[in-house]
């Protein structure tokens, strides 16, 4: 069973096709690790998978029934998000009990209101609870700011949480101490989570699989072992080799930057900056490059690209 | 001989503060030195102190010497001319650090006329073509504003202007934060070509001590204000002595190493606040590896041999 999957999705604002035909799943208890640099449109798959903006076609799945855009409230009871900076996803002027009661109130959960907020602050490591209740965002750190987010998330007990570059803002030190938080949510609670990000380090140390996104499009997608350790997209390739690191193979950097969403080439629509092919292939190969629309990436647990290269 | 030279430096700001507390570096022409910590820890600070940037109420102890002269102590012209031309930085946050409102070309070309008032305008626009083509721009973006260019495009005009006016020392504070690991890796590799090509001397600063790691000659960890450790840079990432230098480099794992998978590591606690110091080594209420006399003393920086030096009691020992 998927607890959230994207079918045939695409996104478009104006002509920029932000989204252009995304199959993903993420399975029940998945950590799934949506990879690319700003503008591949990954930002705008997960807001299409959290109901933020309406795909122009294809559909959202939750617990395998098709999204009703009619009923969005209760399925965000089930999918929730964390979102990047925790000091501008806070209200300065709200403490941290408010910040997390707000979800109950807004969604009229029955119970003891303070024993919720109180769990969930626990679950997100702020303990004791009671001691964070009264403390405005300002006088926490930015990891306990991050843990008020997720806590905020949790006590809705959802099903899924979408998690937007949950670590880029925080200090290095911190960092390792949020994902180790997200990987016991997994564990305790069963939770799925989608992280959004541009960081592989943080794909390796969490996720079950990872989605490779591109202009629009998954380029490659598989268990995150296999994917980061042998990948066979040339843009996995490129973007492994910069991770910076000692000992490792010469960087493959490539030139420009991500392209425009408005203006994707046909053929491949990593041609234009894929270092095979500006290396030089076989005419036969080369022409498939250039004219060969390749298919939408299925969402399996098998390992996948997008190339037509060997 | 070294370009930069901290001897001993110490910055207090208002209300007793002490974010910078004795730190000596020192970096030489064509050499590139890296300063890695968190926020908080005074690496910018530092930054602040080489060209006298600090805010009149701070204070500050030992000696800043570039060139072998000592910035806090020159006279106030002597300062302008030195600002700029002898030392320039690459301020945090590109996306934010130019004016909106003028082209990138006049942006460029402000510090060239205000130093070399004889130069023609004609002759700062050709200057303006040439830098933004070390910086790998085409010429003609000199006419474009701010918002007309990526995130990217942005920190190579930051170090175009930083190069402006031929300075031998730049200092970059964070050049790479919030840029995307492809672009990252385009202007670490432009960084380190400038290093090469113009033997500029140049400080890199950045919380990513694996960026450090790759593009520096030698890294400093700092931590609460001092330097923690120094030494060649791989060594430092790849086999720290001090515990805080080592789960930093920890902080961003290896792609394909499996004592990463499913393992991030990270420290518990957070960064103290400057004015709030522990007593002994600040380290210590974080360090996995602390005993009773971590908290008794401050330890000084140790020479742990092979042009290392560390800061913790068990440095000596074998990691």
């Amino acid at each position: 069973m998927s607890a959230l999957a994207a079918r045939g999705v695409h996104v478009r604002f104006g002509a920029a096709r932000a989204v252009d035909g995304v199959d993903l799943e993420i399975g029940s208890g998945e950590i799934v690790a949506l990879v690319g640099e700003s503008g591949c449109g990954k930002s705008s798959l997960a807001r299409a998978l959290l109901g933020l903006v309406r795909p122009v076609r294809g559909t959202v799945e939750c617990a395998d029934r098709p999204l009703d855009y009619r009923r969005l409230k209760e399925f965000r009871r089930h999918v929730q998000l964390v979102l990047q900076d925790p000091s501008g996803s806070l209200n300065p002027r709200h403490t941290v009990y408010e910040a997390v009661a707000e979800g109950l109130r807004i969604h009229k959960v029955p119970g003891d209101e303070r024993e919720l907020v109180a769990a969930a602050l626990s679950k997100a490591g702020l303990r004791p609870p009671e001691r964070f209740f009264l403390r405005y965002p300002h006088e926490l750190s930015g990891g306990q700011r991050q843990r008020v987010v997720i806590a905020g998330a949790l006590v809705l007990e959802p099903d899924v949480l979408v998690a937007d570059e949950p670590v880029s803002s925080l200090d290095a030190s911190v960092r390792g101490e949020i994902l180790a938080l997200l990987l016991r949510l997994r564990t305790e609670l069963g939770l799925s989570l989608l992280v959004v990000t541009h960081d592989l380090g943080l794909a390796w140390n969490i996720a079950d699989r990872v989605a490779v996104m591109y202009l629009g499009r998954i380029v490659e997608t598989g268990d995150t072992a296999r994917v980061l350790t042998s990948p066979r997209h040339p843009y996995t390739k490129a973007l492994l080799s910069v991770v910076p690191e000692i000992a490792r193979q010469d960087p493959i950097v490539l030139k420009g930057e991500a392209p425009d969403p408005s203006r994707i080439p046909a053929g491949c629509r990593f041609r234009p900056r894929c270092p095979a092919y500006a290396a030089g292939l076989p005419a036969e190969l080369a022409e498939r490059c250039e004219k060969e629309t390749l298919p939408v990436l299925p969402a399996d647990r098998g390992h996948h690209a997008a190339c037509v290269l060997p | 001989m070294s370009l930069l030279e901290l001897r001993d430096l110490s910055v207090t700001y208002a209300g007793d503060v002490p974010a910078v507390r004795g730190v000596s570096l020192s970096v030489a022409p064509g050499e590139v030195l890296g300063v890695a910590g968190e926020s908080g820890c005074g690496k910018s600070t530092i930054t602040n102190a080489v060209l006298r940037l600090l805010p009149k109420s701070a204070t500050v102890g030992g000696s800043v010497l570039l060139d072998g002269e000592d910035v806090h102590g020159m006279s106030f012209g002597r300062l302008r001319a030195v600002r700029w031309a002898t030392a320039s930085i690459v301020f945090q946050g590109a996306l934010h650090s130019l004016n909106a409102v003028r082209t990138i070309g006049r942006q460029i070309a402000e510090p060239i006329l205000l130093h070399e008032p004889k130069t023609s305008r004609k002759a700062a626009d050709l200057r303006v073509g040439e830098l933004l083509e070390q910086v790998g721009l085409p010429a003609r973006r000199a006419r474009d504003y701010p918002h007309q260019l990526s995130g990217g495009q942005r920190q190579r005009v930051m170090i175009a202007l930083a190069l402006a006016c031929r300075p031998r020392l730049v200092i970059a504070d964070e050049p790479t934060t919030a840029l995307d690991v492809m672009v990252q890796a385009q202007v670490l590799q432009l960084l380190s070509g400038l290093v090469k090509d113009l033997g500029l001397a140049l400080v890199l600063i950045s919380h990513d001590l694996s960026v450090l790691g790759t593009t520096c000659d030698r890294v400093a960890v700092m931590y609460a204000g001092k330097v923690v450790e120094e030494g060649p840079a791989s060594v430092v990432f790849d086999d720290s002595r001090h515990p805080y230098s080592g789960a930093l480099a920890g902080a961003f794992p290896r792609v394909g190493d499996p004592r990463f998978r499913y393992a991030p590591a990270g420290l518990a606690g957070d960064p103290p606040y400057p004015g709030d110091l522990p007593a002994g080594c600040p380290f210590h209420p974080r360090c996995p590896v602390a005993f009773d006399r971590c908290s008794e003393a401050e330890v000084e920086l140790l020479d742990v041999g092979a042009g290392r030096r560390a800061a913790c009691l068990r440095a000596g020992e074998a990691s």
